[in-house]
């Protein structure tokens, strides 16, 4: 069998897999990894999303062994060594952007890439079209919207905008 | 999915060689079509060659033309500054691409190959009039799409880079489906220098297709009113649970009219 070997949350792993693998089941099956989630299946909800080389991607749309070499993070790789939460997962907690939770690592990784990616500011209707990706069933997206929002000053080590 | 091969070689001869080799070995660049056509198993290759290591990623900008090559992602092509300076209505089309994960990995050259009927490329290379490179040739947009999921690549044949002459102006008008963010009905206008071009995708059965009436109005008069009583003909169009031929031909008239006013 083909073998992967990549970079999960900051720990090397040779996996053995099939050609038709998908990342997410590497990382659910394989290496244990069970906060990804899979929802649709059909890369619309982005229950699944992790970053692979640093930018999100919906690991229910890519085989294992297109990961080979990468450096993945997962939402059980986002908290400190420590137990301290991530901004991100912090403000998702203050805000109460969860409720059932299913949807929440996938939303929240989709978050840290969003903020990642908009050092200069992040304005609420960039966020609902970062979000586009993602599906919630529960929330009606405001308390996620809010979080984010709050998160972004935390993240840049910035005073948060008005 | 069924399983298959995988094979990711380095260089552009070797993935042709090995695509060319078996007529059921399939090209994998982005893989945001393939992979899920795959989980449905509509299709069981025996062999899946990834394109990502071929090196055929990048944006280039040569006087009025800019050149993307084929794996090069929606998000890197609406991040890139060269492009948006040149063709700011393309960018922009790359940008409203399915969404921010999709765009991450999926590329310009799979959407073109795959030829979607409903994707936004084959819009955008019909309407700017692109020239799409191949390993072994140079292919016009007009000559390479050949009806729905059809192109005239050969097996084995890879899209290396797509060329794309600038326009004078442009504005590609998209009415998507909330869901798939696929286009139910999707206008590109380019008013170009061998006259106005119309292109409309997600509306057709035979997949993206240029609008010749529009396009002689247009070319007469750049506005919105030159193409107010131009009809769509119904016949040809696509009728689904999302949107029925009829009101596909409505939309194809209000995209058209609202990127010849947003043009730019």
């Amino acid at each position: 069998m083909p073998q992967v070997a990549l970079t999960v949350n900051g720990k090397q792993h040779t996996v053995e897999v099939e050609g038709r693998t998908l990342l997410v089941e590497l990382l659910r099956e394989k290496l244990g990894l069970t906060g990804t989630h899979v929802g649709c299946d059909t890369s619309q909800c982005g229950a699944c999303v992790v970053h692979v080389d640093g930018v999100s991607a919906k690991s229910c749309t890519m085989l294992a062994l297109q990961a080979d070499g990468t450096n993945v993070l997962t939402i059980e790789g986002l908290a400190a060594a420590d137990g301290t939460l991530h901004p991100m997962q912090e403000m998702f907690r203050e805000h109460h952007a969860l409720q059932c939770g299913f949807c929440t690592p996938g939303m929240v990784m989709s978050a840290v890439d969003l903020v990642n990616s908009h050092p200069q500011g992040l304005t609420e209707k960039q966020i609902r079209e970062g979000l586009e990706g993602n599906l919630c069933r529960c929330t009606g997206y405001h308390n996620i919207v809010k979080a984010i929002a709050a998160a972004w000053p935390l993240m840049h080590q910035k005073a948060a905008a008005e | 999915m069924y399983d298959f091969a995988y094979q990711k070689p380095s260089s552009l001869a070797d993935a042709v060689k090995a695509l060319s080799a078996d007529p059921d070995a399939k090209a994998l660049a982005g893989g945001m079509t393939l992979i899920p056509v795959l989980k449905q198993r509509l299709n069981k290759p025996s062999l899946l060659v990834d394109l990502a290591k071929l090196g055929l990623v990048g944006i280039t900008v040569s006087g009025n033309t800019v050149t993307i090559a084929g794996m090069t992602t929606h998000g890197a092509v609406a991040a890139d500054a060269g492009l948006k300076s040149k063709i700011p209505s393309l960018s922009e089309m790359a940008s409203f691409i399915g969404d921010e994960a999709v765009r991450h990995r999926g590329t310009i050259g799979g959407s073109l190959a795959n030829n979607d009927p409903a994707a936004d490329y084959p819009a955008a290379v019909l309407a700017l009039d692109a020239t799409i490179k191949t390993d072994r040739r140079s292919i016009k947009g007009d000559d390479f799409f050949q009806g729905m999921f059809t192109t005239t690549l050969e097996q084995g044949e890879l899209i290396t880079a797509v060329e794309f002459p600038a326009p004078e102006k442009g504005a590609y008008e998209k009415f998507r489906n909330p869901a798939s963010r696929y286009a139910i009905v999707g206008v590109y206008v380019a008013k170009t220098a061998g006259g106005v071009r119309v292109a409309v995708t997600g509306a057709g059965q035979g997949g993206v297709f240029r609008h010749t009436a529009m396009e002689q109005a247009l070319s007469a008069n750049f506005s919105p009113d030159a193409i107010a009583n131009i009809t769509t003909p119904v016949d040809g169009l696509n009728s689904d649970i999302h949107a029925s031929a009829e009101y596909r031909a409505h939309l194809v008239g209000v995209m058209a009219k609202r990127a010849v006013a947003r043009a730019y």
